[in-house]
C-alpha cells in the first residue's frame, strides 16, 4: 500500500490571554492509498485541529503551527499541475510549508472537507447549486454552464431526489441528512484523493447515519480516494474503518489496524474507551463503566503522561517521563511506557 | 499577554516544562471569594485599557457632581457683569480668576459646568432606576408568565419602542413644563421598555436552558426562583445596560436644555449652558464649546466603562479564549 | 413570506393605533386648548361659545372616536397660530426634511461602512483602532454640539458653507440641493454613522468566525472571492435593518440640527409649534413621525424578508 499522506510530529498552540495552549503536541500518523482511516478522541483531544492545521483552517492568531511536516504524496495520474507541480515527479508536498495559493489549490482539489453541521456550515444565503458550483468554478476553471450541469450530476451522485429543483435550493429547506448529502457533494466535487470527514454524523439520527457511513464508503471505493474520519464514536469506528488513531490530550495515544484495537488495545486509555462502550449481549456487568476525571488542561501541561491521573495503572516513572510511541505489534504504535496488549482479553464487539 | 518562558520544544515535539505543576489547572481556575474577584477585575482592568480610562472619566464625573461646592472656584450662580464676556484663561483678555472664561452675564464657566454635572448625573442616575426597577418587575412577570400577558407586554413595549423617541420627549417635555423632576419622570418612564426587553429576553433565555425546570423539579417556589436564581443571572445585562441608557439620558437632557425644555434657565447645567452659548456663538465661541465637551467627557467615558463591564459582567465571557 | 408581510403589516396598524390614543389623550393633558385661543380679557361666555364651536364640550369618548375617524383621512385640524390645516404645513415642510436625512444618510453610509469592514477584517489593526474611535466619537459627540462647532470653524472662520438656511437650484424641473445642506446633514449623520461603524464590524467579526465561512475556505476559494460572496454578502442582510431604523431616526430626529440651523423642515416647525404652545400642530408632527418611522419599520421588515432566503421561503 502506498502512502497519500504522512504527518510528522505536527505542534500546534493557541496563544491566548490566559496562557498557551498546546492544543498538539507532537501529532504523527500516515494514511494509505484507498483506506478509511478512523481518528478517534473526547473532545478537545485535538482531532479537528489537527485536520484543520493540515489545511491552515485555524484561525491566526491564536493558533500556530510550530513544528512538524505534512506530505502529500499526490498520485502519479494526476494531471500534472504546471504552476505548483505538487505531483510532477511524485515528490512529496509539504503542506505545512505551502503558501496561500498553494494551500487553495489542496483544498477542496486534492483534499476535500465534510464538516459536523451541515446547517451551520453551508451558507444560508446561497443556493446549493452555487456553493458547489463554486468550487468547480475556481478548481477546474469551468464555465457557469458546465458546473450547473456537473454540480446536477453530482447531486444526483450523492442520491439528493430531484436535483434539477433542488439546485436552486437553499440549505434550510433540506432535511438533515440531505445537507450532509449536500456537503459531501461539495467535498467531492473536484475529486479530491482525500476526504476529511468530521464527525460528520453527529447531528443526524441513527438510520440516516448508517446512510451517510455507507454513501461516504461507497463513494471512496467508486472513486478511488481515501478516508480520514473523526468521531468519538468507537462504534462508528468498528464498521467502516481500516486503522484507528486514539488521541488523547493532543497526541495520538495509540495507532493500530481496526480489529487490533478492539481485540488487543496496547494503551490504558484505549481499554477504558472499551469499557465504556455499550456491548451487545453482555450480562454481568449492566453499569457502563465511565472513566473518571476530566482530561487535562492544555494550558500548562506538564512533561509527563497527559493520561496518568486517570489510568489505573499509574506507576512512579509515568509522572516523570514523556512516553514515546512504540510498535509493539506490526503496525501498531502504543504511547505507553508499559505493554498491556494481550494482557487485558477484551470479548469481541459483535 | 502571558508568555510561558520556562517551556521549550523537545524533539518531539512535546513540552518540558521546569515546574510541576498539578495540571489539573481547571480546578485552580475555578476560585472563588472575595480576593479572587477584586485580583480578577484589577486583571481585567490591566488587560483592557480603554475600560480603565472609561472607569477613571466616569470617577472625575462622579467626584466633581459630589464635590461641586468644595471645588469650583466661584459660585455659579453669581453674576459679575463687570467680568462679563471674559474669554478662557489662556487668552490676552483672559484672567487665571475664571479658568474657562465666563458668560454673557459674567459666571464662571469652569464652576457651571463642575455643578452642570450634578444635574446630569441626577438624571441620568434617577432616570436609570426608575426605568430599571419598573422595567426589571414588568420584564420579570411578562417573561416568567409568558401567554396572552407577555403577548400583550410585549406589543406595548414593542409600539413603544417603534416610535421617534426624540418627537415624543420633546412633546412630552413641552406638556409637562420644565422642571428637574419632570425630566426624571419623562426619561424614567419613557426608558421602561428598554429594560423589560432585556429582562424578559433573560428570563426567556434562562428559562429555555433549563435550569429553572430543574429548580422547580426540585420544589422551589416561584419567587424563590426568582429571586435566588434568575435575578442573580440578570444583574450583568442589566448594570450594562444601564451604563448605556445613563449615557443616552445625559445626551438627552442636554438637548431639552438646549431647546429650553429642561431645568429652568437660570440652573448651570450644560444643556442650559449651550442654549446660551448658541446664541454668542460667533463673538464668544468658548461659552458654547466648554459644556460641549464636558457631555463628550461623559459620554465617552460611560460607553469605554459600559464596553467594558458587558465583557467583565458576563460570566459566559470571564473564561473566554480572545 | 404573503404571511409574514400581512402579519408585519396588521402590527404596523396596531402601532398606528395605538399612536392615535397616546397623541390624543396627551392633548388632554395640555389643560383647555381654548384659553390658548383667547385673550386673557375673554367672558367666560365667550370661552363657552368658543369650546362649543370646536367641540371640547362633548363627552371624552365621543372627542376620541371623532379624533380618530379625522385623523385616518389625515384631518388633524387647523394650526391655531398659522390657521391652516395642520397637514398642509407638513406636507409643505416635507421635502426640506427628507434632502437633510437622505444627505445625512448617505454620507453615515459612505463613511460608517467601509470603516467597519476595514475594522472588522482587522481587528486589532491601526485602522480597527481609528474606526473604533471614530465610531465611539459618533456616538458620544451631541449632534447640537457639533453642529455650533461646524459652523464656527466652517461657516464664520472659513467662510466655505452657510450657518443658516436652505438654498436649492432646479435642474429640468428637479428640486435639488446645494452646499447649504452640508454642515446640517454632517452633524446629523454622525450618530448613524457611529451606530453603522460599531454595527458593520461587529456583523463582520461575528460572520468570520462562521462554520460556513470555513466551508468556503476549506473549499479553496480565494480569499478575496469568500470576502465578497460569503462575509460580505451575509453582513449585509442585518445592515438593511439598522439602515432603515436609522432612516426613520434621522428623519425624526432633525428638531436640534434644523432648529440650529434654520432649516425649514419638520423638526424646525415642531420646535416653533412648541415654542407657540399650538398643541394641535404638535400633536399632528407627532403622529406623522410615528407614521413615517413605522412605515419605514415594515419597508425594512419586507426588505429583510425579501433579501434571506430563510424568511422568504417560509
Amino acid at each position: 500500500m502506498r502512502k497519500i499522506l504522512e504527518v510528522k510530529d505536527l505542534v500546534t498552540r493557541f496563544y491566548t490571554f490566559d496562557g498557551v495552549v498546546h492544543a498538539l503536541s507532537g501529532v504523527s500518523f500516515d494514511l494509505y492509498k484507498g483506506e478509511t482511516l478512523g481518528i478517534v478522541g473526547e473532545s478537545g483531544s485535538g482531532k479537528s485541529v489537527t485536520m484543520m492545521s493540515l489545511l491552515h483552517l485555524l484561525p491566526s492568531p491564536p493558533a500556530k503551527i510550530e513544528n512538524g511536516q505534512a506530505l502529500y504524496y499526490g498520485d502519479a495520474d494526476d494531471k500534472p499541475d504546471t504552476n505548483n507541480k505538487p505531483d510532477a515527479d511524485n515528490k512529496p508536498i509539504d503542506l505545512l510549508k505551502l503558501n496561500k495559493s498553494g494551500i487553495r489549490k489542496i483544498r477542496g482539489g486534492k483534499i476535500g472537507f465534510i464538516f459536523q453541521d451541515a446547517l451551520s456550515a453551508l451558507n444560508p444565503v446561497m443556493t446549493i447549486g452555487r456553493q458547489i458550483g463554486e468550487t468547480l468554478i475556481e478548481h477546474l476553471g469551468m464555465s457557469v454552464q458546465q458546473a450547473k450541469t456537473r454540480t446536477i450530476e453530482m447531486l444526483e451522485y450523492v442520491g439528493i431526489p430531484e436535483p434539477q429543483r433542488r439546485f436552486s435550493s437553499y440549505p434550510h429547506q433540506f432535511s438533515g441528512g440531505m445537507r450532509q448529502r449536500t456537503m459531501i457533494a461539495l467535498a467531492i466535487a473536484c475529486n479530491p484523493k482525500i476526504i476529511i470527514a468530521d464527525e460528520p454524523t453527529t447531528a443526524l439520527d441513527v438510520t440516516v447515519q448508517a446512510q451517510i457511513i455507507e454513501l461516504v464508503q461507497r463513494l471512496k471505493k467508486e472513486m478511488n480516494m481515501s478516508v480520514i474520519w473523526i468521531t468519538h464514536d468507537l462504534g462508528v469506528v468498528a464498521g467502516m474503518a481500516d486503522r484507528v488513531v486514539v488521541m488523547y490530550a493532543g497526541a495520538p495515544v495509540e495507532i493500530a489496524p481496526v480489529d487490533e484495537l478492539y481485540y488487543n488495545p496496547g494503551h490504558p486509555y484505549t481499554i477504558k474507551l472499551l469499557g465504556a462502550l455499550p456491548k451487545i449481549g453482555e450480562k454481568e456487568s449492566l453499569r457502563l463503566e465511565s472513566i473518571d476525571g476530566t482530561p487535562p488542561d492544555l494550558l500548562s501541561p506538564p512533561a509527563h503522561c497527559q493520561f496518568a491521573w486517570r489510568c489505573s495503572h499509574v506507576q512512579e516513572k509515568c509522572w516523570k517521563i514523556v512516553p514515546e510511541q512504540k510498535e509493539i505489534s506490526s503496525g501498531h504504535y502504543a504511547a505507553c511506557l508499559f505493554d498491556f496488549a494481550d494482557k487485558t482479553p477484551i470479548p469481541p464487539l459483535m | 499577554m502571558v508568555k510561558r518562558e520556562n517551556m521549550d520544544t523537545n524533539s518531539t515535539g512535546s513540552t518540558v516544562s521546569n515546574q510541576m505543576t498539578t495540571g489539573l489547572a481547571v480546578d485552580e481556575k475555578q476560585e472563588t471569594g472575595f480576593w479572587h474577584f477584586v485580583k480578577y477585575i484589577g486583571k481585567l482592568l490591566a488587560r483592557d485599557r480603554a475600560g480603565t480610562i472609561g472607569l477613571v472619566m466616569f470617577v472625575i464625573v462622579v467626584m466633581s457632581a459630589i464635590f461641586a461646592p468644595w471645588i469650583s472656584p466661584h459660585d455659579p450662580m453669581k453674576q459679575n457683569l463687570r467680568y462679563a464676556k471674559k474669554p478662557p484663561a489662556w487668552y490676552q483678555e483672559g484672567t487665571i480668576q475664571y479658568p474657562l472664561g465666563t458668560d454673557n452675564l459674567g459666571r464662571d464657566i469652569c464652576s457651571r459646568i463642575i455643578y452642570g454635572s450634578r444635574v446630569s448625573l441626577t438624571v441620568g442616575f434617577f432616570g436609570v432606576l426608575i426605568a430599571s426597577s419598573f422595567g426589571i418587575v414588568i420584564g420579570l412577570f411578562s417573561g416568567y408568565k409568558g401567554g396572552r400577558v407577555d403577548n400583550i407586554i410585549m406589543g406595548g413595549v414593542n409600539m413603544i419602542l417603534a416610535l421617534p423617541y426624540l418627537v415624543f420627549v420633546v412633546f412630552i417635555a413641552a406638556i409637562l413644563g420644565s422642571s428637574l423632576l419632570n425630566v426624571i419622570l419623562i426619561f424614567g418612564f419613557t426608558d421602561i421598555p428598554i429594560f423589560v426587553r432585556i429582562t424578559r429576553g433573560e428570563v426567556i433565555k434562562m428559562r429555555a436552558s433549563g435550569f429553572v425546570e430543574s429548580a422547580q423539579s426540585i420544589g422551589a417556589t416561584s419567587n424563590r426562583i426568582i429571586f435566588s436564581h434568575i435575578l442573580p443571572n440578570l444583574i450583568g445585562p442589566i448594570v450594562t445596560i444601564a451604563t448605556f441608557e445613563m449615557s443616552a439620558m445625559i445626551f438627552y437632557e442636554a438637548g431639552l436644555g438646549f431647546l429650553g425644555l429642561s431645568v429652568p434657565p437660570s440652573v448651570p447645567s450644560w444643556g442650559n449652558m449651550l442654549a446660551i452659548g448658541r446664541k454668542y456663538l460667533v463673538s464668544y465661541p468658548w461659552i458654547a464649546t466648554f459644556p460641549g465637551l464636558a457631555i463628550v467627557f461623559t459620554g465617552l467615558g460611560m460607553n469605554l466603562l459600559g464596553d467594558w463591564l458587558r465583557d467583565v459582567l458576563d460570566p459566559r465571557m470571564r473564561r473566554i479564549k480572545k | 413570506m404573503q404571511r409574514y408581510i400581512f402579519s408585519r403589516l396588521i402590527q404596523s396598524v396596531c402601532i398606528l393605533f395605538g399612536v392615535l390614543s397616546i397623541v390624543f389623550f396627551m392633548m388632554q393633558m395640555t389643560g383647555d386648548p381654548v384659553s390658548l385661543l383667547l385673550s386673557r380679557h375673554a367672558t367666560p361666555q365667550e370661552v363657552e361659545a368658543l369650546r362649543e364651536e370646536l367641540g371640547f364640550n362633548r363627552p371624552i369618548a365621543i372627542q376620541f372616536t371623532s379624533f380618530i375617524s379625522k385623523a385616518i383621512v389625515g384631518d388633524f385640524g387647523k394650526s391655531f397660530r398659522h390657521q391652516l390645516p395642520a397637514m398642509d404645513l407638513i406636507l409643505e415642510r416635507l421635502p426640506a426634511t427628507v434632502e437633510l436625512a437622505s444627505t445625512a444618510l448617505l454620507i453615515s453610509l459612505i463613511l460608517g461602512i467601509p470603516l467597519g469592514l476595514i475594522s472588522g477584517s482587522n481587528p486589532g489593526s491601526f485602522w480597527d483602532l481609528m474606526s473604533r474611535g471614530t465610531g465611539l466619537l459618533g456616538q458620544t459627540i451631541p449632534n447640537f454640539w457639533l453642529a455650533l462647532i461646524l459652523i464656527l470653524v466652517f461657516s464664520v472662520n472659513l467662510g466655505w458653507f452657510p450657518s443658516f438656511g436652505r438654498d436649492t437650484w432646479t435642474f429640468m424641473g428637479m428640486t435639488l440641493p446645494t452646499r447649504s445642506v452640508i454642515l446640517p446633514a454632517f452633524s446629523l449623520s454622525l450618530f448613524t454613522m457611529g451606530q453603522l461603524i460599531r454595527f458593520t464590524r461587529s456583523a463582520v467579526l461575528e460572520i468570520r468566525s462562521e462554520d460556513y465561512v470555513r466551508t468556503a475556505y476549506s473549499k479553496g476559494i480565494a480569499d478575496r472571492k469568500v470576502y465578497i460572496r460569503h462575509i460580505l454578502r451575509n453582513a449585509s442582510i442585518p445592515l438593511i435593518s439598522i439602515v432603515g431604523v436609522q432612516f426613520g431616526y434621522l428623519l425624526s430626529g432633525s428638531i436640534y440640527i434644523e432648529t440650529i440651523f434654520s432649516w425649514p423642515g419638520l423638526g424646525n416647525l415642531l420646535a416653533e409649534s412648541i415654542g407657540n404652545r399650538d398643541f394641535a400642530l404638535v400633536q399632528a408632527i407627532a403622529f406623522f413621525s410615528s407614521f413615517v418611522v413605522v412605515a419605514l419599520n415594515l419597508l425594512t421588515d419586507i426588505a429583510y424578508g425579501l433579501a434571506d432566503p430563510r424568511i422568504r421561503y417560509e
